[in-house]
């Protein structure tokens, strides 16, 4: 199977919905001349032309409401931010508009819209652009929110998000983009809503989304060194949240640890912990312990960055913490 | 821009004031609108209709002459105070009371309400209630009809405190920058909520910010029904044959509070403000100018008021026996069953 980067799969999604459906263009800040900010619409402006790939000025929250109008009367945009952290300029659109309209009309204006960019910490990037803000879209009815964390889930979920009648909130990450995996060449695609059981294991479950998977998987198998297996739940889709994937799991190992790269309070990891307060009181032999961002803005210096930033030895501590190993 | 200050002229123009079937059209339209709204207004005081509800009374001339150069396929979005346009558009009053009443047979199903009507039907795509939210998708609207090559028009009213929102500089920038076939209207009405215009808005002659974009833009008289459609037809024109926006002014009053909660005069505007402007009440501007040119008799307005508080008494009946949304039904009869209603409509449950 053809190994491609996690780039490279967001852009064969976006080209193939576009060459299978007219209705759908890609709109954003830098996506056609310069080819994509990070390089995701590299050669489309050449094969789809200036009105299916459109470069708008640095104005958030218009284009992101001019996709919404687009999407009301019928056409399928796909809106790039060129990072999330800027769309939060244009959070009055997303919510107010795209995630409300179908149910204020009363079933008449379906919104088929995707909102997509990198969304999280890179490297020292500070404050104002490290955020990860799928708890807050994920608070609101009427938006779905995706977060990929492999090449693989990358493609199928944008195709079937681009094919979604609903606005779709699609997490990408920076520091993902280069990242590499096996990518079939036929079509496929992945539904929204469906959990992945990235790895099995009977210890602990580790559930988490977006770029942290990579990390579980990482402290899955560092803790396999030690005889310690873990069931990795990659949930790809924060809302719809697949809440069988996550009992099934935390029934099984009976322990678990929520990964996320958002803040702590009311966080992701707040709602997973609420389902299997829920679902799995009786399986539990440890409280559930989160791992996050410290509860800081993100700072600059590397150090402190590292420090405030969810990684592989805070995992791992976690998941030895919760099997009372330490 | 040369379509600017051309109001005095425009006045000396009989060509669009001749047309007695015309001229009678768009009187019952506002009549329509009027009758409506104070019925609305009763209607609210009865607890019939709830929480925030913007009367248009005062402006029908700005709704009724838009609409009336428009086409059925074209594409209307405004704001909360938005009983009026989507009347004058071709809502039915039935679809328009039963939704402020919160009835299944509402034209949003009940789920919007006051500020929120919607109709696929008639391309009316809504209300909106976050001043300048709604003018972004406006210029998408404009973005889509270009995309898909057709001729139809988007016409986008506001209210003149969204001139100082950044969604309308963000809009109006692109649907200038792109060339889209977009209408911006203006209902500049001197007051947003109860801040008057001179203190909010750096500049006072505000279809003058269309120079920023690059675009074509007027101001013209709200009150007379004439004047809005001479000057909405140039900028409709405009956008249908040569896919150019424009921003245009159009002055009109409030007769009523902001809202049901705000004193019709307030402490914001003097009372004989408010004396002097209903002197031009757009209604019987029009109406004097047809009994003058002998296109109405006293006996066809009797008739034509009996018949449209007839159809406004039809639209309250109607809504009232409209069926309620089955909430506290469900809930008392058996807590366990979904409140289906409720539910409904979050998610479209298809894809293509």
């Amino acid at each position: 199977m053809p190994v491609i980067t996690y780039r490279d799969a967001l852009g064969a999604a976006i080209r193939e919905e576009m060459q299978r459906d007219d209705r759908v263009f890609l709109m954003g800040e830098e996506v056609a001349v310069y080819q994509g900010a990070y390089k995701v619409s590299k050669g489309f402006l050449q094969e789809f032309g200036e009105m299916r790939v459109v470069d708008t000025p640095i104005t958030e929250l218009g284009f992101a409401g001019v996709g919404v109008g687009a999407a009301m009367v019928g056409l399928r945009p796909v809106i790039e931010f060129m990072t999330w952290n800027f769309a939060l300029l244009a959070l009055d659109q997303v919510v107010n508009a795209a995630a409300k309209m179908l149910y204020m009309s009363g079933g008449q204006y379906k919104i088929p819209i995707v909102f997509r960019g990198p969304n999280g910490a890179a490297l020292q990037l500070s404050a104002q652009h490290s955020q990860a803000w799928e708890s807050w879209l994920a608070h609101i009815p009427g938006l779905k929110v995706i977060a990929p964390g492999t090449p693989y889930d990358a493609k199928g979920l944008l195709k079937s998000a681009i094919r979604d009648d609903n606005p779709v909130c699609f997490l990408e990450g920076e520091m993902l983009y280069n990242t590499k995996g096996e990518v079939p060449d036929e079509e496929y695609l992945i539904p929204l809503g469906k959990a992945d059981l990235k790895r099995q294991g009977e210890h602990c479950s580790i559930i988490t989304h977006g770029k942290m998977v990579l990390v579980a998987m990482q402290a899955a198998d560092q803790l396999a060194k030690e005889g310690i297996n873990i069931d990795v739940v990659d949930l790809r889709t924060i809302r719809p949240m697949d809440v069988e994937a996550i009992g099934e799991s935390v029934r099984k190992t009976n322990r678990a640890v929520v990964l996320e790269e958002g803040w702590e309070i009311c966080g992701v990891g707040a709602q997973v912990v609420d389902y299997i307060q829920r679902d799995c009181f009786d399986y539990l032999d440890a409280p559930v312990i989160r791992v996050h961002q410290a509860d800081t803005p993100m700072p600059y210096a590397k150090g402190l960055e590292r420090a405030a930033k969810p990684d592989l030895p805070k995992a791992i501590a976690a998941v030895r913490k919760v099997m009372y190993l330490d | 821009m040369t379509a600017t200050r051309t109001a005095a002229k425009r006045k000396s123009d009989p060509a669009p004031q001749g047309d007695a079937a015309l001229n009678l059209e768009m009187l019952r339209s506002m009549l329509l609108q009027r009758r409506f709204e104070e019925r609305c207004a009763e209607a609210y005081a009865l607890g019939k209709i709830g929480g925030f509800c913007h009367l248009y009374i005062g402006q029908e001339a700005v709704s009724t002459g838009t609409m009336s150069m428009l086409r059925p396929d074209d594409y209307v979005i405004t704001t909360y105070r938005d009983h009026g346009p989507a009347l004058a558009r071709g809502m039915t009053p039935r679809s328009v009371m039963a939704e402020l009443f919160g009835r299944q047979d509402g034209c949003s199903r009940g789920k919007g309400g006051s500020m929120h009507l919607f109709d696929a039907n008639t391309n009316f795509l809504g209300g909106h209630g976050i001043v300048g939210g709604h003018v972004p998708l406006a210029t998408g609207v404009g973005f889509a009809i270009k995309y898909r090559g057709g001729d139809q028009v988007m016409v986008c009213f506001m209210g003149e405190s969204v001139v100082n929102t950044g969604a309308f500089h963000e809009a109006l920038n692109m649907a200038g920058l792109w060339k889209l076939p977009c209408v911006f209207i203006i209902e500049n009405n001197r007051y947003g909520m109860g801040t008057a215009l001179e203190r909010a808005s750096a500049i006072h002659d505000i279809y003058e910010r269309g120079a920023a974009y690059n675009m074509p833009r007027n101001q013209c008289d709200g009150q007379d029904v004439f004047a809005v459609r001479q000057a909405v037809g140039e900028a409709v024109e405009r956008a249908r044959k040569e896919q150019i926006p424009t921003l245009l002014e159009i002055r009109t009053y409030r007769f009523m509070g902001h809202s049901m909660s705000d004193a019709v005069s307030g402490t914001y505007r003097p009372k004989s403000e408010l004396e002097e402007q209903m002197k031009r009440d757009p209604i019987t501007l029009l109406r004097t100018h047809m009994q003058e040119a002998g296109q109405l008799t006293d006996e066809q307005l009797q008739k034509l008021d009996e018949e449209l508080k007839a159809i406004v008494q039809d639209s309250w009946d109607f809504a009232e026996a409209s069926p309620e949304l089955p909430v506290e039904d469900f809930a008392e009869a058996s807590p366990e069953l979904p409140v289906e209603a409720l539910y409904e409509d979050v998610y479209a449950d298809t894809t293509t």
